[in-house]
C-alpha cells in the first residue's frame, strides 16, 4: 500500500478522537482504583447511562445537549453515589476481587433493564446544532463535532489531573489512599470523599457517554465492549499515576486509528497485542509502580 | 495499598473426608437416575459446564486467581474438536521461500481422538495465556485474563475455520472408541457422566495432593511461600495449565452434546456464567461448582420464554452473593453442619 | 419441561369436534423462536407471535375444530440455546412447526434438528441464503428474504440507475464477506465497477476511519455489508461527514424497517435497500398494520412478522388438506405442490429447493419533509419480479434439486 501523507495524517487525527474515549474511560477507572480500590466493571453501563440520560433529558424534558453534558454526569454520578453507599461500602474490607464481582453483577441488571425497557436497535440523538458541519483541514475532513470532541476531553482530563496532582483537595486524596487514618486525624471526613470520588468517577463516564450519544449508536449495550478494551488501555498504562491513564489513552487510540489503515483486520485486536507486548517487557505497564 | 483482611477461600476445612466421601455418593446416585426424571440433553449440557465451573474453581478457590477469560479455554476446546470430528483438516504454515502450508491429516477424527487433541490445544492456550497473566496479581490478573479472552474471541470470529457467525455445525457424534454409539442418547450419557466424573476425581486428587496444600498455602500468603522456597510462579503456572486443560475437556464434550460450537462459548458473557456459577455454588468447595452450574443452566433454560430477565437475575444473584453469602451454597451448607464439602 | 408450557403466549384453541385422527396429540403446535429481547427483537420478536396468531384468526373456518397453540421462546440467538429449545419442544412439548429464527447461526442449527426429527421448519427472520443451497433440507422453507435477494436487488437496481461505481465497508467475518462477495458478483455483472473496499472489526463502533477511505474513493455507492448496530453506526458517522451531501450514496445490504426508525429520518434518508415487504404498499398490508400495530405497542410490522404471517398461513393450509401434521417431509411436499395465497405477499410458490418465491422491492428512505408522521419512511425505487428476485435454482448446490 502507497502511504499518502495527507490520510495518514487523517487516521492520525480520527485516533484522537478514539482517544479521547479511551482516555475518559481509563481515567474514570484510575480514579475509583485509587481510591476504593475497585476495579468499577460497571464503568461501561455507566458511561451508556450518561447517553440515555442525554436522549431523556431530550425527550422527556427538552434540555438540549448543552444542558445534558452538565447534567448527566451529575445524575448518573448521583446515582454511582448511591450504588456507592448501597453496595460497595461493604466492600472495603474484603478481597479487592469482590468489588469487581459485585460491579460485574450490577452491570449485568443496569445493562439487562435498559434492553427491557428500550430494546437493543438503539436510540436517535442528533449533534448540536452548534456543532454541525465539517471543516476541511486541507489533508482531511474533520467534522466540528469531533474537534469538540478533543477538545473537551483533553481539557477535562487535565483538569481532573490538575485537581489530584497540584490543588490541597488533591492532595488529601492521595494521601487517604496511602493511610486513612492519618488523614482522618486532620479531621478529614475519608468515607465521604471516598463516596464523592465514586461519584466523580461515575460522572466522568457518563460524561463520555453524552459525548458519544451524537456519534455513536445509543444502545443499551454500547458501553459493554468497550469497558474490556478499556482495561487493557488500563493495564497498558498502569494505574500508578492519573498522567498515565490519559497519555495511554489518547496514545492508545492513535496506534489503534493507524491500524485501521494500515492493517483494519487487526484494528479489534491491537490493543490487546500491545498489552501483551508490554506485560512481558514491563510487568507494571508503562507508568505503573511495581505491585 | 491496604491489607485486605478477607480473602477469597474456603470455609475452615475439618478433619475428616468422610462427609466429602458420602457427598460424592449421593452426588453419583442423583446423575444416575436423574435421566429417568429430567429430560437427558439438558442434563448433559448441565454436566459440561458442572465440569467447567470446577475446573475455575480450582484457580480460584485453590489458588486464589480470578480468571475472568475462561471461556476462552472452554469455547476454545469445543472449535477444536468440533472441527477435528467434522473436518479434521489440521495444516501448518511454514517457511520455504514463501509461506507454504503443510497439512497434516485431512480427514474427520474419532470423537476420543478429537477430544484429546483439543484438550491439548485448551493446555497449550493456558500455558501461553498463564505465563502472561501471572506476571501481575489480583485484579491486573482478572483484568488481563479477561483481556487476552477477548483477543481471542475476535480471532474465533475471524479464523475461518470456525465458521465465524454461524460455527461449526452440526458435529456428528460418531462412534466412541468404534464401539459405542453416541448418537444414542443413553451411550452419551453415560459417556458424558463417565468423563464429568473422571475430571471431578482428578480435581480432587489434585487438590489433596502436596501439590495442592503448596497452591493452598500461596492463596493464604504469597509472600510466606515465596519465603520457605516455593517457586510460586512455577506453582501457579502449573495450576493455571491444569484448569485450561480441564476447562477444555469440558468445552470438547460439549460439541458432541449439542451438536455444534459457537461464538457463545468463547464469549465474555461465558467467562462471567462460569464466575457466576462457582460463586453461586461456593468457591472453594468441592461440590459448590458443580450445584452452581446445575442451578445456573436451569434457570437459563427454564426462564428461556422471560428472555432479557436471565441477566438481570444472574445480575441481582452475583450481588447477592458478594454482599451476603460469599459462601455460596455449599459453603452455607457446609458452614452449617461443620463439614467439609 | 413444564415451565416452558407456562410461556405460551396465547393458545388459540377451538373446541375439538372434527376427526383429525393424524394430527399428533390432537393439538397442532407452533413454535415461534426468535429474539425476544436482543437486536432483532423489534423487528422479529413478540411480533412474530403476534402474526402467527393473526394468521390463525384470519384462516376462519377453515382450521374451526382444530386445536391450534401458539408458543414462543427467546433463543438470545445463541445456536446452544436454541437447538436445546427446539429439541425440547419437539421431543417433550410435541412442537409440529417451528417458525420465524432469525440470526443465521442459529437457524442452520435448527435445520438439522429438525430435519432429524421429522417436523417442519420455516424460516422468515434468517438470511442466510445456505438454507436453500447446501444445507436444503425436505423439512426446511424460507420464506421471506436471503443474502442473495438483499445482494441482487440492491446491487442490480442501483447500477441500472447509474450507480455503477462501489466501494465496499463490509463486516470482517464470514457474513459481511458472503454479502460483500455475492452484491459485487452481481454489481459487476451488470457493467459496474468495484473500486475498493475495506474490512470493518465486527462489532465495530468507530467507523470513520473507514468512511474516510469510502470518501477518499470517489465511488458513487458506498456499499454496506454489514448489519445490526453496526449498520446504524456507519450510517450515523456518515451523515456526521456529510458524505452523502457530497454525491456518494449508502446502501444498506441488510437494514430494516426498525433500524430506520431508530435512526431517525434525519440521518437515514436516502438510503437505499432492498426488502420483500412494506406495510404501507396496499390496502391489505395497511389493514394488517394497522391490527399489527395495536397489538404491538404501536411497532408497525417488519418484512419478517408479514413473512411468519404468510407461512403460517400457507401451513395451516396443507395440514387441513393432508389432515396430517406429524410427517413434516410430507406437509413439506405439499405446501410445494400448492401455489401460496395471502392476504400480505398475494400469489406465489415454494421451489423445489425450499425456497419461497415473489417479488422483492427497492426501497429509498424519505427525507424528513415527505414523511408523514411515525413509520411512514420508504418510498419505492423498483420491483425486482418474481422470476430474478432469487438465485436460480440450479446455482445453489442444493442437493434436493436434480439434474
Amino acid at each position: 500500500m502507497e502511504i499518502n501523507l495527507p490520510a495518514l495524517f487523517g487516521q492520525l487525527l480520527i485516533g484522537l478522537i478514539n482517544g479521547s474515549f479511551y482516555a475518559l474511560l481509563s481515567l474514570g477507572l484510575a480514579v475509583i482504583f485509587g481510591m476504593l480500590n475497585i476495579i468499577n466493571f460497571a464503568h461501561g453501563a455507566q458511561y451508556m447511562m450518561g447517553a440515555f440520560a442525554a436522549y431523556f433529558l431530550l425527550q422527556f424534558a427538552g434540555l438540549n445537549y448543552w444542558w445534558a453534558l452538565i447534567l448527566a454526569p451529575v445524575i448518573v454520578g448521583g446515582i454511582g453515589i448511591l450504588i456507592e453507599r448501597a453496595f460497595l461500602q461493604w466492600l472495603y474490607k474484603l478481597d479487592h476481587l469482590y468489588g469487581l464481582l459485585l460491579t460485574f453483577g450490577l452491570a449485568l441488571i443496569i445493562q439487562g433493564l435498559f434492553r427491557h425497557q428500550y430494546g437493543s436497535s438503539g436510540l436517535p440523538y442528533q449533534i448540536p446544532p452548534q456543532l454541525t458541519g465539517v471543516r476541511d483541514l486541507g489533508f482531511t475532513f474533520l467534522p466540528n463535532y469531533r474537534a469538540w470532541v478533543i477538545g473537551m476531553s483533553l481539557a477535562v482530563c487535565l483538569g481532573t489531573w490538575f485537581m489530584i496532582e497540584k490543588t490541597r483537595l488533591g492532595a488529601y486524596l492521595r494521601a487517604a489512599t496511602e493511610n486513612p487514618t492519618l488523614v482522618r486525624a486532620f479531621g478529614i471526613n475519608v468515607p465521604r470523599m471516598i463516596t464523592l470520588t465514586y461519584g466523580f468517577g461515575v460522572a466522568l463516564a457518563a460524561l463520555a457517554g453524552v459525548m458519544a450519544a451524537p456519534i455513536y449508536a445509543v444502545n443499551p449495550t454500547m458501553g459493554a465492549d468497550l469497558i474490556i478494551v478499556v482495561f487493557a488501555v488500563v493495564v497498558i498504562g498502569g494505574m500508578g499515576s492519573i498522567m498515565g491513564a490519559i497519555v495511554t489513552g489518547f496514545g492508545l487510540g492513535v496506534i489503534e486509528g493507524l491500524t485501521k489503515y494500515f492493517f483494519p483486520e487487526a484494528s479489534n485486536t491491537v490493543i490487546f497485542v500491545i498489552m501483551v507486548i508490554v506485560l512481558v517487557t514491563r510487568p507494571a505497564g508503562l507508568f505503573g509502580r511495581a505491585a | 495499598m491496604t491489607q485486605a483482611s478477607e480473602t477469597i477461600t474456603a470455609p475452615a476445612e475439618a478433619h475428616s473426608h468422610k462427609s466429602e466421601m458420602i457427598a460424592f455418593a449421593i452426588m453419583v446416585l442423583v446423575l444416575a437416575v436423574l435421566p429417568a426424571f429430567v429430560y437427558p440433553p439438558f442434563l448433559m449440557k448441565a454436566l459440561c459446564f458442572a465440569l467447567f465451573a470446577c475446573a475455575f474453581n480450582l484457580l480460584i478457590g485453590y489458588v486464589g486467581l480470578l480468571s475472568f477469560g475462561h471461556a476462552l479455554y472452554f469455547g476454545w476446546a469445543s472449535y477444536f474438536a468440533a472441527h477435528l470430528a467434522k473436518v479434521g483438516k489440521i495444516s501448518i504454515p511454514y517457511w520455504a521461500g514463501s509461506w507454504q502450508w503443510l497439512t497434516i491429516t485431512n480427514s474427520p477424527m474419532v470423537p476420543e481422538l478429537a477430544i484429546f487433541l483439543a484438550v491439548f490445544g485448551a493446555a497449550v492456550l493456558g500455558l501461553i495465556a498463564g505465563s502472561i497473566a501471572i506476571r501481575r496479581q489480583g485484579i491486573y490478573f482478572a483484568m488481563i485474563t479477561l483481556a487476552l479472552a477477548q483477543m481471542m474471541y475476535f480471532f474465533a470470529l475471524q479464523a475461518p475455520f470456525t465458521g465465524g457467525e454461524d460455527g461449526i455445525q452440526p458435529v456428528p457424534r460418531g462412534h466412541l472408541f468404534g464401539l459405542f454409539n453416541l448418537a444414542d442418547e443413553r451411550v452419551m450419557y453415560v459417556f458424558v457422566l463417565v468423563v464429568f466424573l473422571l475430571g471431578f476425581l482428578l480435581i480432587y486428587r489434585v487438590i489433596h495432593s502436596p501439590f495442592g496444600e503448596v497452591l493452598k498455602a500461596i492463596r493464604e500468603n504469597e509472600q510466606r511461600a515465596i519465603s520457605l522456597g516455593y517457586k510460586t510462579d512455577r506453582y501457579k503456572l502449573v495450576a493455571f495449565t491444569l484448569s485450561a486443560a480441564i476447562a477444555g475437556l469440558a468445552g470438547a464434550i460439549k460439541p458432541f452434546v449439542v451438536q455444534n460450537a459457537s461464538l457463545t462459548d468463547v464469549h465474555w458473557s461465558m467467562s462471567g456464567e462460569v464466575v457466576l456459577m462457582t460463586l453461586l455454588g461456593g468457591l472453594g468447595t468441592i461440590f459448590g461448582p458443580v450445584v452452581g452450574a446445575f442451578t445456573i443452566i436451569a434457570m437459563q433454560n427454564y426462564l428461556a420464554a422471560f428472555g432479557q430477565w436471565v441477566t438481570i437475575i444472574q445480575g441481582t444473584i452475583f450481588v447477592l452473593c458478594v454482599l451476603l453469602f460469599r459462601r455460596g451454597i455449599i459453603g452455607e451448607i457446609a458452614n452449617l453442619f461443620r463439614i467439609r464439602l | 419441561m413444564k415451565l416452558l408450557r407456562t410461556a405460551i403466549l396465547s393458545a388459540a384453541m377451538v373446541s375439538a369436534t372434527a376427526a383429525y385422527g393424524q394430527i399428533s396429540d390432537g393439538v397442532i403446535k407452533i413454535g415461534v423462536m426468535n429474539d425476544m429481547s436482543g437486536t432483532y427483537a423489534d423487528l422479529a420478536g413478540p411480533g412474530s407471535v403476534l402474526a402467527a396468531r393473526l394468521a390463525i384468526e384470519d384462516l376462519g373456518d377453515l382450521v374451526k375444530g382444530l386445536k391450534i397453540e401458539v408458543l414462543g421462546a427467546d433463543h438470545q440467538n445463541k445456536p446452544d440455546i436454541g437447538s436445546n429449545i427446539v429439541r425440547q419442544w419437539i421431543d417433550v412439548d410435541k412442537v409440529d412447526v417451528i417458525v420465524d429464527v432469525p440470526t443465521s447461526s442459529v437457524a442452520l442449527a435448527v435445520n438439522e434438528i429438525v430435519k432429524e426429527k421429522n417436523k417442519v421448519f420455516l424460516v422468515s427472520g434468517a438470511a442466510t441464503s445456505d438454507l436453500t443451497g447446501p444445507r436444503c433440507s425436505p423439512n426446511t422453507i424460507h420464506w421471506t428474504y436471503d443474502t442473495w435477494a438483499l445482494a441482487n436487488g440492491t446491487g442490480n437496481a442501483i447500477v441500472k440507475t447509474g450507480g455503477d461505481t462501489w466501494f465496499f465497508l463490509t463486516a470482517d467475518y464470514a457474513f459481511g464477506h458472503a454479502l460483500e462477495r455475492d452484491t459485487a458478483a452481481v454489481v459487476v455483472k451488470n457493467g459496474g465497477k468495484v473500486v475498493g473496499q475495506v474490512r470493518h472489526p465486527f462489532p465495530g463502533q468507530d467507523f470513520s476511519s473507514f468512511l474516510l477511505q469510502a470518501q477518499a474513493s470517489k465511488a458513487k455507492i458506498i456499499g454496506l455489508a454489514n448489519a445490526g448496530a453496526d449498520t446504524t453506526n456507519a450510517i450515523k458517522q456518515a451523515a456526521e461527514f456529510g458524505i452523502t451531501q457530497k454525491g456518494q450514496n449508502l446502501a444498506g445490504l441488510l437494514v430494516f424497517l426498525t433500524d430506520v426508525h431508530s435512526l431517525g429520518l434525519k440521518t437515514a434518508q436516502g438510503l437505499i435497500f432492498t426488502e420483500a415487504w412494506y406495510w404501507d404498499m396496499n390496502d391489505a398490508n395497511r389493514a394488517f398494520a394497522k391490527r399489527f400495530a395495536a397489538a404491538n405497542r404501536g411497532i408497525h410490522p417488519s418484512m419478517i412478522h408479514a413473512g411468519v404471517y404468510s407461512a403460517v398461513t400457507h401451513y395451516l393450509k396443507s395440514v387441513v388438506a393432508l389432515k396430517n401434521d406429524s410427517d413434516g417431509a410430507a406437509v413439506v411436499a405439499h405446501m410445494k405442490q400448492n401455489k401460496t395465497k395471502d392476504a400480505l405477499f398475494g400469489e406465489g410458490e415454494v421451489r423445489a429447493d425450499g425456497r419461497k418465491i415473489h417479488p422483492m422491492y427497492l426501497f429509498e428512505v424519505k427525507k424528513p419533509e415527505e414523511s408523514k408522521g411515525p413509520w411512514d419512511y420508504y418510498k419505492l425505487r423498483a420491483t425486482i419480479p418474481a422470476d430474478q428476485a432469487f438465485r436460480p435454482i440450479g446455482e445453489g448446490k442444493c442437493p434436493l434439486v436434480k439434474g
